[in-house]
């Protein structure tokens, strides 16, 4: 099965790098990007922007009940990390136990596996955030 | 522009049903309602029927041509609508407004799911398209995930307890058991809520809406019509929709749901009520903390009292603001793109004097409240009685 | 011109199993285990890790490292005998991981144990002819080993990243030398899932042999002695084999202390001595001579003369080796079993 490839990689610049885009009118960044700026509309001067990685636990929730694929990695944590720049963004806090993802703790990107498309398909890289 | 009601309604029993084929529950629920409303094939202007992804469930799209199909209604305009979980909602106010402009007279708003012949994983990855594939589903966040990430929040922010939020599904179930239509007909306790087993922490099972078969319809006329068909109309008095960012990470809030909140607003504008007039409400408790949001939202309480209110009794059968007397998503089912028509069906009988068991006295206002995925989408309808 | 490193990264993954954890399913005895082979735990990678995600890892440090821009990198190769894909480059994951430009050259290696220093080779020789300014080369596996066999108590995870060009050196690489025969030790079939090898053939023939003769040669070369040399790394798949490579050269058990990083987190296999060197540039002061020389089996042997900066002393890596080999937390076989795929149909996959 070779699925949906495009789709995969023309996301690889914001799932391995976290780039996004930033209104230079208005100052806003945006992840995930955004070619057009809610606030400025017209306005809006767009340019890429690239993330650091830092930021912290908005929220979480410890997953039992998985989807498709994700059965052996559970029970796993999902966040909301609000990175350090302003947006939200969701994605799994690793190499932790459950037990210590508070909100308000600090986070930094790491680069990890997300999925394999099957044993034979394309392996899916991106991003994932570990407790500093 | 004229008024619209609805003159009919019609809903299949919803659960799990292996001998119940998706095009089956479509015509049992169409011919209910059908009949219920007095009115005959030759009536029928046009049909908008809710499902969310029969593509992912049963591989069938293009369901618009079969609902007028498998209803004997070939050749009349039928439409599919789609916005995940708002779907039926959604479905309501097109039928609405297409009576309202005065294009057609006499209209069926209808809605289907069919989740069983699909595996549990596979429900739960055509679930996961409600929230954004990209940037959400693809990190392994499941619907329940994406709605404990919400609870976590309110908790933190409101003081919000996992006791009150299952609370609302002991209401809820206590509802059900009372509605020979519903998925479940067992009582819970908050301990059996509390004991049932994580599935995104805070959300366990008992927190949670079941995979659901089941369709509902209802037939809407115009003011002119109605009075030919029926001497108990149920009118639509104000219909109010919005959206919202698709993922959650890009709301202003997580613990808020701003669509509904506008939903509601531009609603009751319409209708000209205040959430106070409001006598029973049908929400989308597709998981506790949902309801929670819901009734905050629609401002039968402030935002951030929605636990305490529920608490306090003031939701149940017998409270101030009776909520999902049906029993709700949690207990009476959640066939995904039935769902917003089976509210209005059971505000429609509450409005009729038909609700049996379940009957609020004296409901002349109800209020339905569909919210598709995360919050992504609202419909919010308000109904009076003659 | 001056060639050497100009930075370097490190990546170790957090979980470990203890040697005796191992020997209690298979019926070993534990102390005689760990003490015979001088190994007491390995790393363990996560689910969601495999040789790509480490080497992304250790590269990220290393450009951090360096403080240079990424898009100045001109090659990237990267040596394992676990890249995720028979066909298909982890180096180009990694190029796009840490934000190289395409204006690069990229390209796998294969060499057992010694592919990562193959790759420092390759890129010192485009950055000395003057058709790259910086270089990457990374040594990094997540080595699979047979359940039952010896090798399963050593095979482990990791990997390190050298950034290898001619401007801001942290250490000059004064002359490599490799030795390499046909030599049968230790290998894989396409599509097998675990390495053969001939026991005690994998010992003086192989290991011994390549290591001592590279070594000896390249001392030679440039008139050197053991004791020239401050520290000395070598590939080292137990805590045994490098002590006993350095008795036969002449190197006391201090110069090779520091750097023998296995007895706590195994054999990275590509990463081996890589990790080896980075954990001794970590402490070394300018002046330092450092040999350094890998083993791969089938087989050679690489071997550096490394002489330390000043540099080095200015611009400590922030993320130290000990770091990664102190973060850690135990799980058990079953865990570790699960986690390695050595239960049928377990896998991060649709």
């Amino acid at each position: 099965m070779t699925e949906k490839i495009p789709i995969h990689w023309r996301l690889i610049p914001q799932r391995y790098n976290l780039i996004g885009t930033e209104c230079r009118t208005c100052g806003e960044k945006f992840f995930p990007p955004r070619d057009w700026c809610p606030k400025c509309r017209r306005k809006g001067i767009i340019h890429e922007f690239k993330f650091s990685g830092k930021g912290e636990v908005y929220s979480y929730s410890v997953v039992h009940v998985p989807p498709a694929g994700f059965e052996f990695l559970k029970p796993y944590v999902l966040g909301i990390i609000k990175l350090r720049e302003g947006p939200l963004v969701t994605a799994q806090v690793v190499d932790c136990k459950p037990d210590d993802v508070k909100i308000g703790k600090k986070v930094s990107l790491v680069f990890r596996k997300i999925i394999a498309d099957g044993d034979a398909g394309i392996i899916r890289y991106g991003y994932k955030f570990k407790l500093v | 522009m004229t008024k619209v009601a609805i003159i009919g309604v019609g809903m299949t029993k919803f659960g799990e049903y292996w001998e119940k084929s998706y095009r089956g529950l479509i015509q049992e629920a169409g011919v209910k309602a059908i009949r219920d409303a007095g009115v005959s094939g030759k009536d029928i202007n046009a049909i908008y029927g809710g499902s969310m992804t029969p593509g992912l469930f049963v591989e069938q799209e293009h369901t618009s041509a079969l609902m007028a199909d498998y209803t004997g209604l070939s050749g009349i305009p039928a439409t599919r609508v789609e916005a995940a979980c708002a779907s039926g909602g959604l479905a309501l106010r097109e039928a609405y407004l297409s009576i309202k402009s005065s294009e057609y007279d006499v209209v069926v708003a209808g809605g289907v799911e069919k989740m069983t012949d699909a595996s549990t994983y596979s429900a739960i990855v055509a679930l996961s398209g409600a929230g954004d594939q990209e940037w959400e589903s693809f990190h392994g966040a499941t619907f329940p995930a994406l709605y404990a990430l919400m609870a976590r929040r309110h908790m933190l922010e409101y003081g919000t307890t996992e006791e009150q939020m299952a609370q609302v599904a002991v209401k809820n179930h206590h509802n059900g058991f009372l509605n020979p239509n519903a998925q479940f007909h067992s009582k819970i306790t908050v301990k059996d809520v509390m004991n049932s087993g994580s599935v995104a922490t805070p959300l366990k099972l008992l927190d949670c809406s079941p995979i659901t078969d089941g369709a509902a319809a209802i037939v809407l006329a115009s003011e002119k019509k109605a009075k030919e068909f029926t001497d108990k109309p149920v009118w639509i008095i104000g219909s109010g929709q919005a959206s919202d960012t698709l993922a959650l990470h890009d709301r202003k809030s997580l613990s808020r749901t701003d669509a509904a909140i506008l939903a509601g607003k531009r609603a009751y504008e319409e209708a000209k009520v205040k959430p106070s007039d409001i006598d029973i409400a049908e929400v989308h408790d597709c998981f506790t903390i949902a309801e929670i949001l819901a009734i905050e939202a629609l401002g039968f309480c402030k935002i951030g009292e929605g636990g305490k209110l529920t608490e306090k009794g003031e939701t149940a059968l017998k409270g101030r603001i009776p909520v999902n007397t049906s029993g709700g998503l949690k207990a009476k089912g959640h066939p995904v793109g039935a769902t917003g028509i089976a509210q209005a069906v059971e505000v429609a009988l509450q409005l009729r004097g038909e609700a049996d068991k379940r009957q609020v006295k004296n409901a002349k206002i109800g209020l339905t409240h569909n919210v598709g995925g995360s919050g992504a989408t609202c419909a919010v309808h308000i109904f009076k009685n003659d | 011109m001056k060639i050497g490193i100009v930075s370097y990264g490190a990546y170790v993954p957090k979980y470990r199993i203890r040697t005796g954890e191992i020997a209690r399913v298979w019926g070993e005895n534990a102390k005689r285990v760990s003490s015979g082979l001088m190994v007491y735990e390995k790393s363990v990678p996560a689910l969601d890790e495999d040789t790509a995600t480490i080497s992304v890892e250790a590269s990220r440090n290393a450009v951090e490292h360096a403080g240079i821009n990424p898009k100045e990198i001109g090659a990237i190769y990267v040596g394992s005998e676990s890249h995720p894909y028979a066909v298909k480059p982890t180096a180009t994951i990694v190029a796009a991981a840490i934000g190289a430009s395409p204006d690069l050259t990229a390209a796998d290696y294969e060499f057992a144990c010694k592919a990562g220093t193959a790759a420092m080779q390759t890129c010192m020789g485009l950055a000395k002819a003057d058709y790259i300014k910086y270089g990457l080369a990374i040594g990094a596996d997540t080595s699979q080993g047979k359940p039952g066999d010896a090798l399963e108590y050593t095979a482990s995870a990791g990997g390190a990243a050298f950034i290898i060009g001619t401007k801001n050196i942290i250490a000059e690489i004064l002359d490599t030398y490799s030795y390499t025969t046909d030599t049968p030790d230790f290998w894989r079939r396409e599509g097998e899932e675990f390495p053969q090898h001939g026991s005690r053939f994998t010992g003086d023939p192989a290991y011994f042999k390549h290591v001592v003769s590279a070594s000896k040669r390249i001392m030679e070369k440039n008139k050197l002695k053991p004791e020239d040399f401050k520290y000395v790394v070598f590939h080292q798949p137990n805590g045994k084999f490098p002590l006993r490579a350095a008795s036969i050269l002449g190197f006391e058990k201090k110069q090779v202390e520091l750097g023998l990083l296995t007895p706590y987190i195994g054999n990275t296999y590509s990463g081996s001595s890589p990790l080896g060197l980075a954990r001794v540039l970590d402490d070394a002061k300018a002046g330092d001579l450092i040999l350094l020389t890998s083993y791969g089996s089938g087989a050679g042997s690489d071997s550096f003369v490394i002489r330390v900066e000043k540099e080095n002393e200015k611009r400590r890596n922030k993320k130290r080796v000990q770091r990664y080999v102190d973060n850690k937390e135990y799980v058990d076989y079953a865990i570790y079993a699960k986690i390695k795929g050595k239960i049928k149909e377990v896998g991060l996959q649709k």
